[in-house]
């Protein structure tokens, strides 16, 4: 034996451990940071409070209120769109099919768009063309353009994991179309579906980009879906950018939306580790 | 292949109703991009029929004001800090999923994929603002004045880590495992193993991995606009503050008018041509047969 081989052996395996080592001392900086500086002070006066001193002080009541409006509009618009979407393209479309395969690519497109490039479009034509304004409607609208692709394609390995026997048992059985959709493929694909839903969310409520000029900044309690609302992480922006001394603030409202989008992560993954594999073990 | 297919004939007039409202969401999905397409160059035609492209190129400088638009210091900013962290994240991620692979314990690996899925789920305000408070006061102390191209960098780098680490992961994880079996039974060393059979074998996989991190970082918007000090230049140095094309429309698009707003819009098109070519070089590039 040589001794080359293993000295590239070693070599190897001192560039894995140290990339894995600086990459997890890396995320570990930035979570500590975050949780002891913004977990440490926080308290629960400061999610039912409204906002002083453009942020410096007071909590962030309208804000998560704002932030929630926009959710409800963006699930509320893209989980029929998308869950329609879903059941064309993988029950009803193949990909020999023209069509099925160009909502596939133009979906593959959308999935890559910059958030920036959803704001300018949702300022255009939301805000500008369909006279919304800087609204928690135009803001909602865009950011359901947004979480499509995600809720579309876990919905879609949803519906995958049924297996091919439901189908062919239903059609020998007679059952229409819809029937069979309702009563076997929609049950089994439920997890998939929640899988998306949950990471939509995730996507939305991550969002800054899309929704500056597009929901507005306006930190007051929202009055209809028509007010201007700033969600949370425009709050934490705007509170590091262009408020001085607006860090502590800006550290709380990050631990909270850190915490909020580690929960959604966490549920969507237990989820498809529950539901998805158990279907795929049971057919 | 689907079972259900909307031509055959089907007994049920529900059927016909079913199929009408799921075609009608599939178009609807499909026409989004087209929409998004549509608008960015109808309200960038404006500017550019006034001013014409080659202008974006020539102008003394970026003053919107007095209709001057040159977006070259933009397009550096955004190419340098693409190429930089794509360069940075693309080994840390690839020897992660190498790590997760061929050297830690499963256990080991199962957490570390978790960890960097939960990187993945942070939000690119809160790096941006990480990177403020904690990275530009360390750079600062190095170089003043800290907002620079290379914290840029870094945090690009750690924002696009996961997309290059999870592809990375799944393309190794569909690398057939007579190869490694073969390579164990040829006494390759483990290096040579990876180098040699896994790597070329997984090869489509990586690059679509890396043409999807390039995607993400020259989209990326908040966190660069808070980390790298927004001085419309060309950056000649990593201490050196500047603005990417993105940050440019987040800074501006609040009060810009007329041929100002019009000539943002330019850039938004110019981002999404730029996505378009990647997604289709990865669609060229995953379509190509990979493990016979």
């Amino acid at each position: 034996m040589n001794k080359k081989p293993q000295l590239q052996d070693r070599f190897l395996t001192l560039l894995v451990y140290g990339s894995v080592i600086s990459v997890s001392w890396v995320l570990f900086l930035v979570l500590f940071d975050i949780c002891v500086t913004g977990g440490g002070s926080l308290n629960l006066e400061f999610l039912f409070s409204e906002p002083t001193s453009a942020g410096r002080t007071g909590g962030i009541a309208p804000i998560l209120m704002s932030t929630l409006f926009i959710l409800l509009i963006t699930m509320m618009v893209s989980l029929p769109l998308g869950l329609g979407s879903a059941i064309l393209l993988s029950e009803f479309s193949s990909e020999e099919k023209l069509f099925g395969r160009l909502v596939r690519r133009s979906l593959d497109v959308l999935a890559g768009v910059p958030s920036i490039c959803f704001g300018l479009f949702g300022n255009a034509f939301f805000c500008k063309r369909l006279g919304l304004g800087f609204s928690i409607l135009s803001g909602g609208l865009t950011l359901a353009c947004m979480v499509l692709p995600i809720l579309i394609r876990s919905t879609e390995e949803g519906f995958r994991s049924v297996p091919k026997e439901y189908r062919l048992s239903a059609a020998a059985l007679g059952l229409s179309r819809i029937s069979t959709l309702w009563h076997l493929l929609l049950p089994a694909a439920i997890p998939g579906f929640l899988v998306g839903f949950v990471l939509g969310v995730g996507r939305a409520l991550a969002e800054t980009a899309a929704l500056i000029f597009t929901s507005g900044y306006v930190d007051r309690f929202p009055r209809s879906l028509m007010d201007s609302g700033r969600a949370l992480s425009i709050h934490i922006y705007d509170l590091s950018m262009n408020i001085s001394g607006g860090d502590e603030n800006a550290y709380r409202s990050a631990f909270v939306l850190v915490v909020l989008l580690l929960v959604i992560n966490f549920s969507a993954s237990w989820v498809s580790e529950r539901w998805l594999k158990r279907k795929i073990v049971l057919s | 292949m689907p079972l259900l297919k909307t031509n055959s004939s089907s007994l049920w007039q529900s059927d016909k109703l079913l199929a009408v409202t799921l075609k009608s969401c599939g178009v609807a999905t499909g026409l989004i991009v087209f929409l998004i397409i549509g608008f960015l160059i109808a309200e960038a035609i404006p500017v550019l029929k006034t001013t014409g492209i080659s202008r974006f190129f020539t102008d003394p400088g970026w003053y919107p004001s007095s209709n001057q638009f040159n977006l070259t210091p933009m397009l550096w900013g955004s190419l340098y800090a693409m190429v930089g962290s794509v360069l940075l994240a693309t080994p840390l991620g690839i020897f992660s999923a190498v790590f997760c692979h061929y050297y830690a314990p499963p256990l080991v690996a199962k957490i570390y994929r978790m960890f960097i899925q939960l990187l993945s789920g942070i939000p690119s305000v809160v790096y941006g603002f990480w990177g403020l408070v904690v990275l530009v006061p360390k750079i600062n102390e190095i170089a003043p004045p800290g907002t620079s191209l290379l914290a840029g960098i870094l945090i690009l780098a750690i924002m696009i880590l996961p997309t290059i680490m999870l592809t990375a992961d799944a393309s190794l994880s569909n690398v057939p495992a007579q190869y490694l079996r073969g390579a164990a039974a040829l006494g390759l060393s483990r290096s040579a193993t990876i180098r040699g059979v896994v790597f070329p074998a997984a090869r489509s996989g990586l690059f679509t991995g890396v043409i999807l991190e390039t995607g993400r970082a020259i989209g990326e918007t908040m966190a660069i606009l808070m980390v790298c000090g927004n001085i419309v230049k060309t950056p000649t140095s990593l201490f050196e503050p500047m603005r990417t094309l993105t940050a440019n429309i987040a800074l501006e698009m609040a009060y810009a008018m007329g041929n100002h707003r019009s000539a943002l819009f330019v850039s938004g098109v110019v981002l999404m041509l730029f996505i378009i070519s990647l997604v289709v070089i990865a669609e060229i590039i995953s379509s190509k047969a990979v493990y016979e």
